[in-house]
């Protein structure tokens, strides 16, 4: 898929991995609106991209906030038209420093789950729709390996990733052959704000630049030929081809 | 009829009533299930719905003299197409209302305060929601969302442009923050935005619901594609199907926005070539196909544009052959608009049957499906 102008919602996009990824779709042309909670810091990013010659839209808003979901779609459709690609970037750790499960609130890990479950389906939901009616779209679910593997402290988000993991295999299982396609990504360990709320002690050197991953995972926006409901990694992904 | 007062749930299947307005006497019409358009359609035909979301389009404000108004809006906003005479970006039409809310019959409520092209209104942003769940979320909470009068129509007051302060981003989070969907005394209760949206809304052009389409489900739609029956979009800004003033009711619908994507004119011309039948979801998808054809000298060309078309018996229809729309009532606009697709004695008669069998009106009600049997009923040529 070519990304020149076409529309692209990208979730926690303030910071990290989403805002890069925003940068490097920028660039190759594509018309971005960009959701978080962190108003002056998404303002920032999307201005700066204006400033650079590209399009993109804030949209401050809590995808865990079910009141949230038709007014993040509705405004991304009214800013950028047709939304061909979303991006489920935006992840909830928890509390930090992060708790054993046995310490954990159950509020804390619902708050997890409206974050990086249910408001990933509910935004779904609301975006596949016209792209069904269009038979083209990708819904790309930004996960973990903390979704596979059993890191102690790491309960709520991890069980969050395995199901976000989970919803994304069925939704591509269900609609296999409509021109919707689905994938997801575990984009590694990165130097982000959020590496090191968790990881407060990891050496920085170890970490993959979020920029380098964003890169990566532009290329995979832009490969048709990744298989409906793949799960693919981003360390992988350079080697592999 | 009954309206029905509240969305659908699961356990209340659409009901669809089919005329045939081409069957022989006494086989016009039968009463079924929305599930059972996979029996009533056939490979080949085309189903095109409006894809337009349901915008929040009613604000309540206060006047620079503090008294309270309601703003409806009808259509503008610069999205797309080409809208009305003075509607640029961040600026609609609207229908003005005074005091009291969608619970007072709109014919009831107290007119709008007297306002002048200039003149300021403001929206409480952080109030409007009623909805506790929002009270966490971030962005543009607590700044008022503010709008000018940019002309008052001449023949009904209650009638103006409006443009707002703010643009882009920065406007649409507002209005979904200020603003909530229209609705009308006879729903039961508050209603969300979620509730008002087809299962493929895309751009939010429309100020009360394309509500023929609340019955599709995406299980229903997929299980169509795949017997053959092609599904095409238009975007049309359905404008409000009322405002309480006689006088400005008879106006109805102002011009409004619509746009054709080149995908739905190539599968008009494959579906006219293979002999199927074009279906209009709802009378805004009629209004879109037909309205593009008569500018157009009877051809459906891809684009965007503004039609003035009123349908009724009179109109010769170039590009739809059915119409699945809700159960109107005789005397409202709706039925009218269904006599362009069926005899208004015929049409009489399945109402008098649709009520007799409990079938429910409005926008959250049952369906009609006027359809004839045979290939086309009109030639092709």
């Amino acid at each position: 898929m070519d990304i020149q102008g076409r529309g692209v919602l990208i979730t926690g996009a303030s910071r990290g991995l989403g805002a890069a990824l925003a940068r490097v779709l920028a660039r190759q042309g594509a018309r971005l609106a960009l959701v978080a909670r962190g108003e002056k810091a998404l303002d920032e990013v999307a201005g700066a991209i204006r400033a650079a010659g590209g399009e993109a839209h804030a949209i401050a808003a809590d995808v865990g906030a079910k009141d949230e979901v038709y007014p993040i779609a509705g405004a991304a459709a009214a800013l950028v038209g047709d939304v061909e690609v979303v991006v489920h970037n935006a992840s909830d750790l928890g509390p930090v420093p992060l708790a054993l499960l046995a310490d954990t609130e159950c509020e804390e890990l619902e708050r997890v789950l409206a974050v990086n479950v249910v408001g990933p389906f509910r935004l779904t939901k609301a975006l596949a729709g016209p792209m069904l009616l269009r038979q083209r779209g990708l819904v790309v679910h930004v996960s973990s390996d903390a979704a596979t593997s059993a890191y102690p402290r790491w309960g709520p988000y991890g069980a969050s990733k395995a199901a976000l993991d989970q919803l994304a295999r069925v939704w591509a299982a269900e609609l296999e052959g409509t021109g919707v396609r689905f994938f997801g990504v575990d984009p590694g360990e990165m130097d982000t704000a959020m590496h090191a709320a968790a990881m407060p002690d990891a050496d920085r050197s170890t970490l993959a630049r979020p920029e380098e991953v964003a890169g990566k995972l532009a290329q995979m926006i832009g490969d048709d030929a990744i298989p409906n409901g793949a799960r693919l990694e981003a360390a992988a992904w350079g080697t592999r081809r | 009829m009954k309206p029905a007062a509240w969305p659908r749930g699961g356990a209340r299947a659409t009901r669809l009533l089919h005329l045939d307005p081409d069957a022989p006497p006494g086989w016009s019409f039968g009463s079924l299930r929305i599930g059972d358009l996979r029996a009533l359609l056939r490979e080949g035909d085309l189903l095109v719905v409006n894809d337009a979301a349901t915008m929040p389009a009613s604000l309540r404000g206060v006047t620079a003299a503090g008294l309270p108004v309601e703003v409806r809006l009808i259509g503008g906003g610069g999205g797309g197409g080409g809208h009305g005479e003075d509607e640029g970006e961040g600026c609609w039409r609207a229908a003005l209302f005074g005091a009291g809310d969608w619970r007072q019959r709109t014919e009831e409520r107290p007119p709008p305060p007297a306002l002048r092209t200039g003149d300021v209104l403001r929206f409480d942003v952080a109030g409007a929601s009623g909805g506790a769940g929002r009270t966490g979320s971030p962005g543009s909470r607590g700044r008022p969302l503010r709008a000018a009068i940019a002309s008052v129509d001449a023949r009904s007051a209650r009638l103006v442009s409006l443009c707002f302060e703010a643009r882009g981003a920065a406007l649409w989070r507002a209005l979904y923050h200020a603003g909530r969907p229209v609705q009308y005394a006879h729903t039961a209760g508050e209603l969300a935005l979620w509730q008002v949206q087809t299962a493929y809304a895309a751009r939010p052009w429309a100020v009360e619901a394309p509500s023929a389409g609340l019955a599709l489900s995406w299980e229903l739609l997929l299980d169509l594609r795949r017997r053959g029956i092609a599904i095409a979009r238009v975007t049309h800004a359905a404008g409000l199907s009322s405002t309480g003033d006689g006088e400005l009711d008879a106006r109805l619908p102002l011009a409004e926005s619509y746009e054709v994507p080149e995908d739905t004119v190539r599968a008009v011309e494959s579906t006219r070539r293979r002999g199927g039948r074009v279906v209009a979801v709802g009378t805004t998808a009629v209004r879109a196909l037909e309205g593009d054809a008569s500018s157009h000298g009877g051809r459906l060309v891809a684009g965007a544009g503004t039609t003035e078309l009123r349908l009724g018996p009179a109109v010769r229809r170039r590009v739809v052959d059915g119409i699945l729309t809700g159960v109107h009532d005789p005397g409202t606009s709706h039925f009218a608009l269904l006599e362009c697709f069926a005899p208004r004695a015929l049409l009489l008669e399945a109402h008098a049957f649709a009520e007799e069998q409990g079938y429910l009106g409005h926008e959250f009600g049952d369906a009609i499906l006027i359809l004839s049997e045979q290939r086309r009923a009109r030639s092709a040529a």
